[in-house]
């Protein structure tokens, strides 16, 4: 009883969170035509659909369709991703903000995780140094460079950390540095040891993303992995123009376990296995 | 034997690395960032007790290993093979090298029910509870109104293993021993 009114709790000061700065809450679709090429995502299909793994698709064309800064809070779902961190459903927190950049939206998911977990202080550190200060010995037979990357977050200390200037080939949605080709203006989040949230100063090129599916579905094909059609209205609403955007992907239920002082989502969501 | 996925593995699960047969003791599921999503493995190897940490990608499969854990009773030692038999009224017997029974031989009484750990049915482990009663058979004179203070003494017990006891224990009683620490708990009530 007390994991629902906690919950309950949190819902309302997102909300109200969002209210105060005039973020508009909308309902993205669970259930759409298409999904994502990300080669890091498989989703779960439904008819002749998909469950959306992000309500990014749509939020990004009704950003297209002149909306205000919006944000969705709400299901999302993930095939093959169980554990103590990951169930196949999750409620995802994503907004966009209108005109910010990367280093403005930081600001405002620090402001947002102080509400809701108490106020702390937050670092930021660059992904290459992250990672270069590895020694290799802790590395084993190196999984895409995963297994590194997970072996430096780990080193963190407890608290709070943000994670910039991801390399170019992690860009996924978000722009590459104009003052440095070789990084995405992207950030992560995260709080003792867990991954919370996951930004982008937005690519607002059509072509560029267009590219970037491709390299997705090569390879996936690669891979012998699925490969989805790409999303036609997505990509329509991205050649009408993404206006100027910064967003973030933000995992509720990751936050509502550490504001409970647990060590898995388990504690805090209805059990999958 | 089946094979079972990264998604299928989890604590208690008894599968083969490197050819030897393993108890998972904890799986992870990592996806850092948007890499690639891996499973982090603890198992123990069930031939040498040895933990081992393994990292799977996602979706890989181990085969499963046919692992029975069993309620035994000890019947003898022969010097080289001990010999146990099944509880289930099949008075089916199963003989192990010392060297599996390994340390459990201290602990070890005829007639005392322990378990072992079958692979292929061939025993490759044997653990005893975690506390038994073993009469002691050796140990210098007790002293009288010495009870719960003082010093210890090496007893040695029908087992042959010798533990440290109070100064009051005599020969002939009979003890209850943790096996895990090795140390003594109390005289066993009578």
């Amino acid at each position: 009883m007390d994991n629902l009114r906690r919950r309950a709790d949190a819902l309302a000061a997102v909300r109200a969170f969002f209210a105060a700065r005039d973020v508009l809450e909308v309902t993205a679709p669970t259930l759409r035509p298409y999904t994502v090429t990300d080669v890091s995502l498989d989703s779960l299909s439904v008819g002749e659909g998909f469950l959306q793994t992000s309500p990014e698709a749509y939020l990004k064309i009704l950003l297209s369709l002149s909306a205000p800064s919006i944000y969705s809070l709400g299901p999302c779902f993930r095939a093959d991703e169980v554990g103590r961190l990951h169930n196949p459903e999750f409620t995802m927190l994503e907004w966009y903000r209108l005109g910010f950049d990367d280093a403005q939206l930081m600001e405002e998911v620090a402001a947002l995780c102080d509400v809701l977990l108490g106020s702390a202080d937050y670092e930021t550190h660059a992904y290459a140094d992250l990672v270069n200060r590895v020694p290799e010995s802790d590395v084993g037979p190196d999984i895409a460079g995963s297994e590194r990357f997970d072996r430096a977050l780990a080193r963190l200390p407890r608290g709070r950390h943000f994670i910039v200037d991801y390399p170019a080939e992690q860009a996924a949605l978000a722009r590459l540095r104009s003052d440095r080709q070789d990084v995405a203006a992207r950030f992560e989040l995260i709080i003792d040891g867990v991954e919370i949230a996951n930004g982008y100063w937005e690519e607002t090129s059509s072509a560029v993303l267009e590219q970037r599916f491709a390299n997705d579905l090569a390879s996936r094909r690669e891979q012998g992995l699925p490969e989805p059609e790409l999303d036609a209205e997505f990509l329509a609403a991205m050649r009408w123009g993404l206006p100027d955007c910064a967003g973030v992907a933000l995992g509720f239920d990751r936050l509502c376990m550490l504001a409970a002082g647990k060590t898995s989502i388990e504690d805090v969501l209805p059990k999958w296995r | 034997m089946a094979s079972y996925s990264t998604n299928e593995f989890k604590s208690g699960l008894k599968v083969m690395l490197d050819g030897d047969p393993c108890s998972i003791l904890e799986n992870e599921f990592v996806k850092p960032g948007k890499g690639q999503a891996f499973n982090r493995v603890k198992m123990r190897n069930l031939k040498n007790g040895r933990v081992w940490e393994r990292t799977f990608k996602s979706g890989e499969s181990l085969e499963g290993a046919d692992i029975m854990e069993t309620d035994m009773e000890f019947l003898y030692s022969d010097g080289e093979f001990f010999h146990f038999m099944r509880t289930d009224g099949s008075f089916e017997q199963v003989a192990a090298t010392t060297e599996v029974v390994g340390d459990a031989k201290d602990w070890l009484k005829e007639q005392d029910v322990c378990q072992l750990v079958l692979w292929n049915d061939d025993p490759i482990g044997v653990s005893v509870a975690n506390f038994v009663e073993l009469e002691v058979v050796e140990t210098d004179p007790g002293l009288k109104g010495d009870t719960a203070q003082g010093g210890t003494k090496p007893a040695t017990l029908t087992t042959g293993a010798t533990i440290k006891v109070p100064l009051f224990v005599n020969i002939g009683d009979v003890l209850k021993v943790d096996t895990r620490s090795g140390e003594y708990v109390s005289r066993a009530k009578g």
